[in-house]
């Protein structure tokens, strides 16, 4: 964390919470760490190297990811870099989702090539042949798995890899600042101002 | 660990071993060693310190951070006595020094007068073990003024609050959106709405900074010590004493006794898995309503067949949960309540039981959106929603500024059957038998639950929700609150604890924490655990200052 936006921060706490400097200088070491933290997690990783996903597996599993929570006037999954949330989860905490994602890959494949007889990748299909497949697709369990790594990549801490820049906090107004100063909404500006 | 914190030899018989640095564990730890005693606190999570904590869900809700891991303890439930239980998450609660404190979301509220008679105001209820408790709310009222004062409450009496000898030490937290919402609703409704009072520090106090606003409230540790946990108040003051050591990553699995019947020490695991041995004069068990059940019965002997302070049988009944009625409403401009503490208004209209609903229930109400980005999008959107694609995606974007529920906390009645017991096949990794929750809510807790699903129905639509829906009201299967399962009482044969905490059947042992409820009050249960805890403390050090603990 660079300096100034330490101080920035240290006197925004310090003004906000009517804390002493005495009692800052005393904590400062135990603030700075858990605000780089927090700002270690700000600068996603920029794009890696895939660890368990093939390129190819790669780019069929963000097609899907991008159907779930499309891209539109606002970012979507594949703006978010879900896709490395995926491949790090898949490496770390879900190892055990591994043989799903082999196997499910493999049953969409043949989902399409039934549904669209020239198709050879999912990610070929334009975006409304895709919904049609996923919409006969979705009760199948590696569906549910995507689903839920995908939400959970476009909404974690970018330090995982995903929800790149914030895009999925910025969608739906979450902010992940150290303060917030009173009034937070707008019915309680409302309730203030009538009293 | 502290630069002031003594190392003692495990031969050495220290006066007391605290099992537990949670809500109860953390303030006797601080009362005994201020006193003057020797304390170890032994406690089975790890010494994390504000620096650990931080703001990701995923560590949190997904990864068990600051809570039990149900990979390592496994639990398995069941309805009723006769189904065979599965292995499934069961019970939550906080696995560190400082319990449940360091994560909850601090709701702080006293119970009532009339917490403590029901029973000789209502009369008895088939099928329950409804009864007083041994002590009234007169007995207790100094020992909540302590907490309060001690770990620093915020808040302001509303017009159903029980009388105090002394106002809050802070004033309340700012209203958030849902607050204001909730005052405007009850307003119209002829309801009482009050400040919440919260285990949070709206002012600096005794050297902690105040509340930064962060969000990162309920389910994580606060990063400035503005939570009142006993991580951040008691537990530095007991290793200020230097008589207090926290022995953390140590897990007890089993209180020792002698041939006379008589409190040894404890046998705890270290985080090596050493088995390492403990002499103490006295033992004061804290591990929660749901642990301390079931270290009791694990720590079963020759003396004690039916496992420790168990001559009663009751070890492990009348496990009480609370019980939650919820609503959800949609409002035109944003809340934003994820900003701040969790709560900021209540309202207790409903506190009492009436006959007049025709069945035994009350609670207490408020207003929150407690719920982070991950949580959200996987299950709290409005029902209707479909589950991904275009219109997924424009139902994220527009409800999570504008969003909250309403949440009932509500009675459960003492039912002999819903049981803390040891399940004969399950072991955690340690070796111990795991964990068994018995538990089907009695049909009155189901009827309160939909009283306060009802009453939040109603408070949306006087507040001008957009759109709102039910709570589903199911039987519980789940527990955050544990209370009930060593409940205190005069008569030996029918609890497991006197008024002063001790075990009938062990002159050195004390048992306090969430397992001391005779009744379930109506949620929010540390307030109360604490001002026990004072209270115990007070007349332990009574008895070890007058030779009454008799110890090996
Ligand atoms: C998400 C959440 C939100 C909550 N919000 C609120 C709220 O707003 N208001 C409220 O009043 N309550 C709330 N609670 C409940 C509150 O946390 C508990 O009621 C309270 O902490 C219980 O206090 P206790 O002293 O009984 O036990 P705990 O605080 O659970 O402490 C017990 C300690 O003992 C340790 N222990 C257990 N077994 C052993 C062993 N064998 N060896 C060594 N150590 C052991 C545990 O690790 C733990 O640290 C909430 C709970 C949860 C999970
Ligand atoms: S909201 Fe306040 S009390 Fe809660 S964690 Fe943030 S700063 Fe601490």
């Amino acid at each position: 964390m660079d300096s100034e936006d330490t101080s920035r921060r240290l006197f925004l706490i310090k003004s906000l919470t009517g804390v002493s400097s005495a009692w800052l200088a005393l904590r400062l070491p135990e603030i700075v760490a858990a605000q780089e933290h927090a700002h270690r997690a700000m600068q996603s990783a920029a794009p890696v190297k895939f660890e368990f996903l093939s390129a190819e597996q790669a780019a069929e599993v963000e097609a899907v990811a991008a159907q779930i929570i499309p891209t539109d006037d606002s970012p979507g999954a594949r703006e978010a870099r879900v896709i490395y949330f995926i491949d790090r989860a898949l490496t770390t905490f879900d190892k055990d989702k591994q043989s799903q994602y082999v196997k499910g890959l493999k049953e969409l494949q043949s989902k399409q090539k039934k549904m669209f007889k020239n198709s050879a990748k999912f990610s070929d299909l334009n975006s409304e042949q895709q919904i049609k497949v996923l919409k006969a697709f979705e009760k199948n369990e590696f569906f549910e798995t995507v689903r839920m790594h995908t939400i959970v990549g476009f909404f974690a801490d970018p330090s995982y890899g995903g929800n790149y820049d914030k895009v999925g906090w910025k969608l739906i107004g979450f902010k992940d600042d150290f303060y917030f100063k009173p009034p937070f909404g707008y019915y309680d500006r409302e309730y203030k101002e009538a009293q | 660990m502290s630069a002031q914190q003594p190392k003692f030899e495990t031969q050495t018989q220290v006066d007391f071993v605290v099992i537990g640095a949670g809500a109860a564990g953390g303030i006797i730890a601080k009362e005994l060693s201020t006193a003057g005693f020797q304390v170890v606190v032994l406690e089975q999570g790890p010494y994390l310190k504000e620096k650990d904590f931080d703001h990701d869900e995923i560590k949190h809700f997904w990864q068990a951070a600051l809570i039990n891991d149900w990979k390592k303890q496994p639990n398995s439930f069941r309805k009723t006595p006769k189904a065979k239980a599965t292995v499934q998450p069961a019970v939550m609660y906080g696995r560190m020094v400082g319990g449940g404190t360091a994560h909850f979301t601090a709701n702080y509220w006293r119970f009532h007068e009339i917490d403590f008679v029901e029973r000789s105001k209502l009369g008895t209820i088939s099928g329950t073990g409804f009864d007083d408790w041994p002590i009234t709310y007169a007995e207790l009222e100094p020992y909540y003024t302590k907490a309060e004062w001690e770990l620093g409450i915020s808040g302001q009496p509303g017009p159903f609050d029980p009388p105090r000898s002394k106002p809050y030490p802070l004033p309340p937290l700012p209203i958030k959106s849902a607050g204001a919402l909730l005052a405007n609703g009850a307003r119209k409704l002829g309801w009482h709405p009050q400040p919440a009072p919260m285990a949070i520090l709206s002012q600096p106090y005794r050297g902690r900074s105040a509340c930064s606003h962060c969000g990162f409230c309920e389910g994580y540790g606060c990063e400035i010590k503005a939570k009142s946990s006993t991580l951040a108040t008691v537990i530095p003051e007991a290793e200020k004493t230097g008589r207090c050591e926290i022995r953390s990553g140590s897990y007890v699995r089993k209180i020792e006794t002698d041939n006379a019947g008589r409190v040894t020490g404890v046998i705890y695991f270290d985080e090596k898995k050493t088995e390492i041995f403990q002499r103490a004069k006295a033992v004061v068990l804290c591990a929660n309503g749901a642990e301390t059940a079931r270290l009791l019965l694990i720590s079963k002997s020759n003396l004690f067949p039916n496992g420790l302070a168990n001559s009663s049988g009751v070890v492990g009944k009348y496990l009480m949960f609370n019980g939650g009625g919820f609503a959800t409403g949609v409002f035109e401009h944003e809340l934003n309540e994820f900003k701040s503490v969790a709560v900021t208004r209540i309202i207790h209209d409903f506190y009492d039981s009436d006959p007049k609903r025709g069945f035994y229930g009350g609670g207490g109400l408020d207003a929150r959106f407690d719920v982070y980005p991950i949580g959200y999008a996987l299950g709290a959107l409005p029902r209707e929603t479909p589950r991904w694609g275009a219109d997924y995606k424009k139902a994220l974007k527009q409800y999570y500024t504008r969003s909250m529920f309403t949440f009932g906390h509500t009675t459960s009645l003492p039912v002999e059957r819903n049981s803390i017991s040891l399940d004969p096949e399950a072991k955690d990794s340690w070796g111990l038998p795991a964990m068994r929750v018995t538990y089907k809510d009695h049909p009155d807790d189901l009827k309160i639950m939909k009283f306060f699903s009802d009453r939040g129905m109603e408070l949306l639509d006087a507040a001008g929700a957009t759109k709102r829906w039910a709570g589903p009201v199911e039987e519980s299967t789940f527990g955050v609150h544990l209370l009930g399962t060593c409940r205190m009482g005069n008569d030996p044969k029918r609890s497991v604890v006197n008024k002063y905490h001790r075990a009938h059947d062990l002159a050195n042992l004390f048992i306090c924490d969430g397992s001391s409820f005779v009744t379930s009050g109506r949620g929010q249960p540390t307030c109360t655990i604490q001002a026990l805890a004072y209270r115990a403390s007070d007349h332990i050090i009574r008895m070890a200052k007058n030779g009454e603990i008799k110890s090996a």
